[in-house]
């Protein structure tokens, strides 16, 4: 189906053709990729503004880098902190872009609303990069595209998310993704982890590792934000990785042909431990290499790109 | 000032009036209510044939800003947008900066109402030294200074001894604690209410059960001291039951709750307008319902704005970012007409029973009825005007409001304090401020 929307804000306004017709387009992308001259002329002439408010190597190179594949002149504006106390609101910031007349802008925020706040400022295309614990969803659609390579479909299968749901925009897009492409999805963790009435997305819940991994076709372990955690919400870290570390041993619990995955960055030996994030279920870095084609389909569905490249 | 006030519908729930009657109004006061009366020559006449003639609304909370917040409201700007909303007093909060905790700050802000203010402005003091709820406030000279209850709105005081303490002290004066009763503990980091939508939005949220913890420890410790205790904008279904239970077990409570609370939900924050954002949050289709109910059958006291003005900047950013609160003297009247009375919710009797009598009681004012030797604060409303809820068009400074837009039939026609129009068609009419007069002596 064509591609009409100005913006990509979240997961849960997309319909399930055009989450198809973004994994369909990154999928084509991944040959640019592998080409010994990673260089197409497509958005040649187009500018694309990387706005962060928070700190990202991954995200922030992969939108770089796909930008750059496809030719756009990709800049990189680093906002330091995200308090209007210091000086200079979004929106001031929003207006300031717009005057550049870029053709996209993606936006990373630590508040949730924000991407959806730039889109009505600014006459370009935005891209939501991550806002707040709201959405996500660029990484819901390489995660997606993961497991589309994978498994060869998505229709029917089950994912565990695991971990810190309540600040996930992680967890939130791929709820929504998973949900509309005809998936199951289990989240999981200590209570404090799950947001109220999460199961008003469509999703079930349990509050024990192997319960919710056993039996799934994918399971995603969120990162842990440690600093904010400690003492209020979880005891410790050493109390967190023994009952919701997914190592070898909890493994045992899951089916032989699961998929492990991981947003990143990975606390090696909390959530997960070192021999499962490199082992052989783990799809870990396939989900970074997907990052970029992912990426580069939105950018070039948005700029207006209007056949395949 | 001398008015005769003709042919209107005059309803005052507070002496049981509900009918078509004149009103004579001499030197300030309500001289009587009849039918035919006929005034001293000379006296102006109010053709009121059609409108309904009340008490003058009284709006229990509200925040003025000045001293310190000019930039978002003053004294001058606050009551001109009371008078355009039909209210003809208001009881500002201590919140401003300096904070109202000492009798120089409550003196500055009734010396602005006398000269500036456009309808009557009751203070309210502080309930802890700089809201900081680790020392009492200077409460007995606030009180006569003329400071008409005791609040630390908008900084919940945890600390219960010291709560305990300021409801003891107080005894003698008669005084309400009104009580912004929310647990800071529990609230958080929230910016609104906790629930299926919070989830989805990805925003912190606010249990109801912040909000219950502290009704419930304030009727305890109102029960344990023998104090009245006000809880301001009653929020949640919980609140009403814990509220309703202390009522009838003869506790000295009262409660109000806001018009946005009682016609908005948490459903209005999809879209992250920063005009949805107050504290205590939107709530649920069930708390929302359950405040109409005991609105309606006298549970809770009144209605109070909690007109709380914040400038463009604070109110356009992000959501996290963005300042709690919304201005409410301008809608509040109108959307209770149109979207509570109209549809049959709530009586028109019932609505300006909790806009008089109702607040009038709690703080211990002489207002809220028409009683013959009544200072003559009247509000008369017009109830086939249709209008649409336009902010560019508000008195108040600041223009934080999720009703833009907003079309309504229903709205306040005139307003006058002390027998003097000070609104009339939504305009105000020049002149001296007033400052309120409280029953009895403290």
């Amino acid at each position: 189906m064509g591609w009409t929307r100005k913006d990509l804000l979240t997961m849960q306004e997309l319909e399930p053709a055009e989450i198809g017709s973004i994994l369909d387009t990154a999928a084509s992308m991944k040959e640019i990729a592998a080409r010994e001259i990673k260089k197409v002329p497509t958005l040649r002439g187009r500018t694309v503004v990387n706005l962060f408010y928070e700190p990202s190597t991954r995200t922030r190179t992969s939108f770089e880098i796909a930008g750059k594949w496809l030719s756009a002149d990709v800049v990189n504006w680093s906002a330091p902190g995200s308090s209007a106390a210091k000086g200079e609101s979004l929106l001031d910031t929003a207006r300031n872009i717009a005057a550049m007349s870029p053709d996209v802008v993606v936006v990373r925020h630590g508040a949730a609303g924000a991407a959806a706040l730039l889109a009505k400022a600014l006459r370009c295309a935005v891209v939501n990069a991550g806002d707040g614990a709201h959405e996500h969803p660029t990484q819901a659609l390489l995660d997606l595209l993961t497991i589309r390579e994978k498994k060869g479909h998505l229709e029917g299968l089950s994912v565990a998310i695991v971990g810190d749901i309540a600040r996930s925009r992680v967890a939130r897009s791929n709820i929504h993704g998973m949900r509309k492409l005809g998936m199951t999805v289990t989240v999981a963790g200590p209570p404090t982890l799950i947001p109220p009435f999460v199961q008003e997305l469509g999703v079930k819940v349990s509050h024990r590792l192997e319960e919710a991994i056993a039996n799934v076709d994918v399971i995603m372990m969120l990162r842990l934000q440690q600093e904010r955690m400690m003492g209020a919400l979880i005891p410790s870290l050493r109390e967190y990785a023994r009952y919701w570390g997914l190592t070898p041993t909890s493994l045992g619990a899951a089916r032989q042909d699961v998929l492990i995955m991981h947003p990143g960055p990975v606390n090696r030996g909390i959530e997960i431990a070192p021999e499962v994030a490199d082992g052989p279920y783990s799809v870990i870095l396939d989900q970074v290499a997907n990052g970029v084609a992912v990426r580069m389909a939105v950018l070039f569905l948005l700029a207006g790109g209007k056949a395949q490249p | 000032m001398n008015a005769l006030i003709r042919g209107g519908r005059v309803l005052d729930p507070a002496h049981d009036v509900d009918a078509v009657q004149d009103v004579l109004i001499q030197d300030g006061k309500i001289s009587r209510l009849g039918t035919g009366l006929r005034a001293p020559d000379g006296t102006p006449t109010i053709e009121a044939g059609g409108k309904v003639v009340c008490p003058g609304f009284i709006d229990a909370h509200v925040h003025l800003r000045e001293p310190g917040y000019e930039y978002k409201e003053t004294v001058a700007t606050g009551t001109k947008a009371a008078a355009a909303g039909g209210f003809t007093a208001v009881a500002c909060m201590a919140n401003t900066n300096p904070v109202n905790d000492n009798r120089s700050v409550t003196d500055y802000v009734l010396a602005k109402a006398r000269s500036e203010g456009a309808v009557r402005v009751y203070p309210i003091g502080a309930v802890s030294r700089g809201l900081e709820g680790k020392e009492l406030a200077e409460l007995a000279e606030l009180a006569e200074a003329g400071c008409v209850a005791f609040s630390d709105d908008g900084h919940p005081v945890m600390n219960s001894a010291l709560l305990r303490h300021a409801m003891e002290y107080t005894l003698p004066f008669g005084l309400p604690i009104i009580s912004h009763a929310e647990d800071a503990h529990l609230t958080g980091g929230g910016v609104m209410n906790e629930g299926a939508v919070s989830t989805e939005l990805g925003l912190a949220g606010r249990p109801s059960a912040a909000e219950e913890v502290m009704v419930a420890r304030d009727l305890c410790l109102a029960e344990l001291t023998g104090a009245h205790v006000h809880i301001a904008h009653i929020s949640t279904a919980g609140a009403v039951r814990l509220l309703r239970d202390a009522k009838a077990r003869g506790i000295r409570v009262t409660a109000e709750v806001t018009p946005h609370h009682l016609l908005l939900t948490e459903e209005a924050v999809r879209g992250y307008d920063p005009n949805t954002k107050m504290n205590p949050p939107l709530r649920t289709k069930r708390d929302r319902e359950a405040l109409v109910e005991a609105l309606a059958d006298g549970t809770i006291d009144c209605i109070a704005t909690d007109h709380a003005p914040h400038a463009v900047a604070e109110k356009e950013g992000d959501y996290d970012q963005a300042a709690f609160g919304i201005v409410g003297l301008e809608t509040a009247v109108s959307l209770l007409l149109d979207r509570l009375v109209r549809p049959g919710l709530l009586d028109l009797r019932t609505l300006v029973s909790r806009l008089t009598v109702g607040p009038a009681r709690l703080l211990n004012l002489r207002g809220g009825s028409l009683a013959a030797g009544a200072d003559a604060d009247v509000t008369i409303l017009d109830l086939e005007r249709r209008l649409t809820i336009d902010p560019r068009a508000f008195h108040s400074k600041s223009r934080n409001t999720p009703f833009d837009g907003w079309e309504v039939t229903g709205m306040p026609w005139m307003t006058l304090v002390g027998g003097r129009v000070v609104m009339w068609e939504r305009v105000i009419k020049g002149g001296a401020g007033k400052t309120g007069a409280r029953t009895g002596a403290s």
